[in-house]
């Protein structure tokens, strides 16, 4: 961080700017000029928010994508499926017992499995070949939306919400003050914040656990030489498959997420996989952190896009990724 | 799972045709959107379809009808690459296409590349479609989105005395239609329209179109549709929106009403209208009802039709008893037909539907309010019947050309 500032001072001072500008913004009273010229503080305050806890969506599908690349080089086009599947899974869980964190733990463990399958019987066989690995997971999603196509048909599902988190919460930040004087508080969506947390502390557990475990020694070893790391002793097979099973698992449990507050749809394996993408060129391939903040920088643009410039919502998402690429063609926080 | 069963039909259909091979056929292409955001529609337009079928039979004179399926997403593009397989490789010779408003404008065009074949439309409403340049061979017997909302506007302003709304809606042509008609109205009777927000057709995240949602007017309209109305109503409520509602004639509609989860609470006692009323007491209306709600067990339908249901219904209809007219006679580019479809008067189960010189229908539209039937099913209570809406809602059509065409901006909201 100091070496940063030490190297970089004019952006070091523009990002403090940047950073005390939108501390300002989330929480002052804005004045009635402000208000006039880009509208009431309640909606610019909403899209933070959705922008941050579509954040935390985005990163729970693109960290198992990212990590499974940064161990294993190989990028899995099917990790949408992954996502979609998961989510079907959820759905179809809550539904039968009606327990929404079940959902999640079946959902979690049905897709890992999945993952399981396609590292022992389609990675394994291609080590390495990464055009070869590519293609042939292209040619996967392709029949797994089918099949999930035929099973569960074109239609929208939607996860139940359990009752304790249906409806809003008032949070301690002031959108306005009535003529009386009284503030007014920002009412949030409580499942928003509930998955966002969630997601929160999945990340840092698992930066936690990559940097501060031995397992997670022997991932970020595996990372940078697998070959040496093979030749300790380790069995590095087996680490492939555990971590393939977490990643894909990751994106199970986003599914159900994506289900809660979205909705379920053919077509969503796409999105998901497109999303993910794009956040992990922006944060970095392979780095955890690259992906909280490719993620955070992506689901602020979606929303603050849709309410501020929605005709091109869509275009921002990509203006960034090609500025990134632009500048800074490893991603904001990979590691040279 | 219904889509399966559409399946099967066309299925069963081609084994019927290889047991009556001497029979004569007559091809019909039909297309519903059966995949993306209008899915639910899709497949319940289908069903009104089947119900048709039921009531009315497949055999014109000695020949029979053959129906060929074929899917779309609500996109013009898909609905015009079905529609072109079916002409090119089906060789079906008629039309029963397509659902959605911008589909209808594109295979509205389509069908004159081919003045030959006949096409009726299916469930279409985007008031472009017929309004202008229209097809000499495009009949539509279902009345476009302005029609659908004549009323609303007088009820919402003398009744509800609601004064300033504020509109949300889907990006495309048959909301702009359905606006267009609610702006007429309401604003001629003196409301103010102060913000109509636009949303592309299958938006997830309605997160910040909720928080942008203006809270100084009297209520909010919903222009919105299949799995986008599903969405916003789920986020609305966990963002524990309170304002009145108004919806638009896809949005208060068993589609909506009978979606699963308890979001759709949020709409008891909005106001609405469209080419329907669940609870109509008319005997034409409840016997369509009852036939539907035989033709499927509960579980595979919604417990009464919904608008797209209704609009599939009474298009067969046309389809088959003009055929009839004529006794199945197709021949010279199948002008016979066409003139029968033109002139044809539908007693359909929505009031009586007859075609104006642009084969635009002219029928009924209902002001309606969603009741809760004390079992937990929401259904539209019929609240005023307007017979006779034509496609310029009663204006002179020097005048409603003046208005312009339906858009994101246009009408302005002003007296007419």
């Amino acid at each position: 961080m100091s070496r940063f500032v030490e190297r970089h001072p004019a952006w070091a001072l523009i990002a403090i700017i940047a950073i005390a500008v939108a501390l300002w913004l989330i929480f002052a009273v804005w004045p009635p000029g402000l208000e006039e010229a880009i509208g009431r503080k309640r909606v610019f305050l909403n899209a933070v928010f959705n922008g941050i806890t579509l954040g935390g969506l985005y990163f729970l599908v693109a960290s198992g994508f990212t990590l499974i690349f940064g161990l294993m080089r190989n990028v899995n086009l099917a990790h949408g499926s992954l996502y979609l599947f998961g989510g079907y899974v959820g759905y179809a869980i809550s539904t039968a017992t009606g327990s929404w964190l079940l959902s999640f733990i079946v959902a979690f463990i049905l897709t890992a499995l999945v993952g399981v399958l396609l590292q022992v019987i389609v990675f394994h066989r291609m080590e390495g070949q990464d055009l070869r690995q590519t293609m042939v997971t292209i040619g996967l999603s392709i029949v797994f939306a089918d099949l999930m196509l035929w099973a569960c048909g074109g239609d929208f599902y939607q996860v139940q919400t359990p009752n304790w988190l249906i409806g809003p919460v008032e949070l301690p930040l002031i959108t306005a003050v009535k003529s009386s004087g009284e503030p007014v508080y920002l009412r949030y969506p409580m499942v928003r914040l509930v998955i966002f947390a969630a997601s929160v502390v999945i990340g840092v557990s698992m930066w936690l656990a990559l940097n501060r475990t031995r397992i997670g020694m022997i991932i970020r070893a595996g990372v940078d030489d697998r070959d040496i790391l093979a030749a300790t002793g380790v069995r590095i097979q087996l680490v492939f498959v555990a971590v393939f099973a977490f990643g894909a698992g990751l994106a199970g449990i986003a599914g159900v997420v994506g289900g809660t507050f979205q909705s379920l749809s053919p077509g969503e394996d796409i999105r998901f996989l497109l999303a993910s993408l794009v956040v992990v060129i922006v944060g970095g391939m392979g780095s955890i952190p690259g992906a909280a903040l490719g993620a955070l920088i992506i689901g602020l643009a979606e929303q603050l896009g849709s309410v501020y410039i929605p005709t091109y919502a869509i275009v921002v998402t990509f203006l960034i990724m090609v500025l990134v690429l632009a500048i800074r063609p490893q991603g904001l926080l990979a590691r040279r | 799972m219904s889509k399966c069963s559409i399946g099967l039909l066309a299925l069963s259909s081609l084994f019927l045709s290889s047991a009556a091979i001497a029979q004569e056929k007559i091809k019909v292409g039909v297309t519903a959107t059966l995949e993306g955001t209008y899915t639910v529609l899709g497949e319940d337009g289908m069903r009104g379809h089947q119900t048709a079928l039921n009531v009315l039979g497949k055999k014109i004179g000695d020949k029979e009808l053959e129906f060929i399926v074929a899917s779309t997403d609500a996109t013009p593009d898909s609905a015009v690459r079905a529609v072109r397989k079916l002409i090119e490789q089906d060789k079906v010779q008629i039309l029963l296409s397509p659902l959605s408003g911008d589909e209808g404008i594109a295979v509205k065009n389509f069908a004159k590349t081919h003045p030959e074949l006949t096409f009726i439309n299916a469930a279409s409403g985007a008031q472009e479609t017929t309004y202008v340049d229209p097809a000499p061979n495009f009949f539509r017997y279902n009345m476009d989105g302005a029609q659908w909302q004549v009323g609303l506007g007088k009820y919402a302003y003398d009744e509800k005395k609601y004064r300033k709304i504020a509109t949300v809606g889907e990006d495309y042509s048959f909301i702009y239609t359905q606006v267009f008609g609610l702006v007429l109205e309401f604003c001629g009777a003196g409301g103010q329209v102060t913000n109509r927000q636009w949303v592309p057709l299958g938006t997830k995240d309605f997160a910040s179109v909720i928080a942008a949602l203006p809270d100084d007017v009297d209520a909010i309209y919903l222009g919105l549709g299949g799995a986008d109305a599903v969405n916003f109503l789920n986020q609305y409520q966990q963002a524990g929106g309170k304002a009145h509602l108004m919806g638009g004639s896809i949005m208060i509609d068993q589609t909506i009403l009978s979606s699963k989860g308890n979001a759709k609470n949020a709409l008891i006692g909005t106001i609405a209208a469209s080419g329907q009323a669940d609870t109509w007491e008319d005997p034409g209306w409840q016997k369509f009802v009852k036939a539907y709600q035989d033709a499927f067990p509960p579980n595979k339908r919604f417990p009464s039709p919904s608008l797209l249901a209704t609009n599939y219904y009474d298009s067969t209809m046309a389809l088959i008893l003009a055929l009839r007219e004529v006794n199945g006679d197709l021949s010279d580019n199948q002008s016979k037909f066409k003139a029968a479809l033109a002139k044809i008067e539908l007693d359909a189960p929505n009031g009586n539907i007859k075609l104006d010189s642009n084969r635009q229908a002219i029928g009924t539209n209902f002001v309606t309010e969603v009741v809760d039937d004390g079992k937990g099913a929401l259904f539209s209570k019929v609240v005023k019947v307007i017979p006779n809406v034509n496609q310029t809602l009663g204006y002179d059509p020097a005048v409603f050309s003046k208005i312009g065409l339906p858009s994101r901006t246009v009408p302005e909201c002003k007296k007419y």
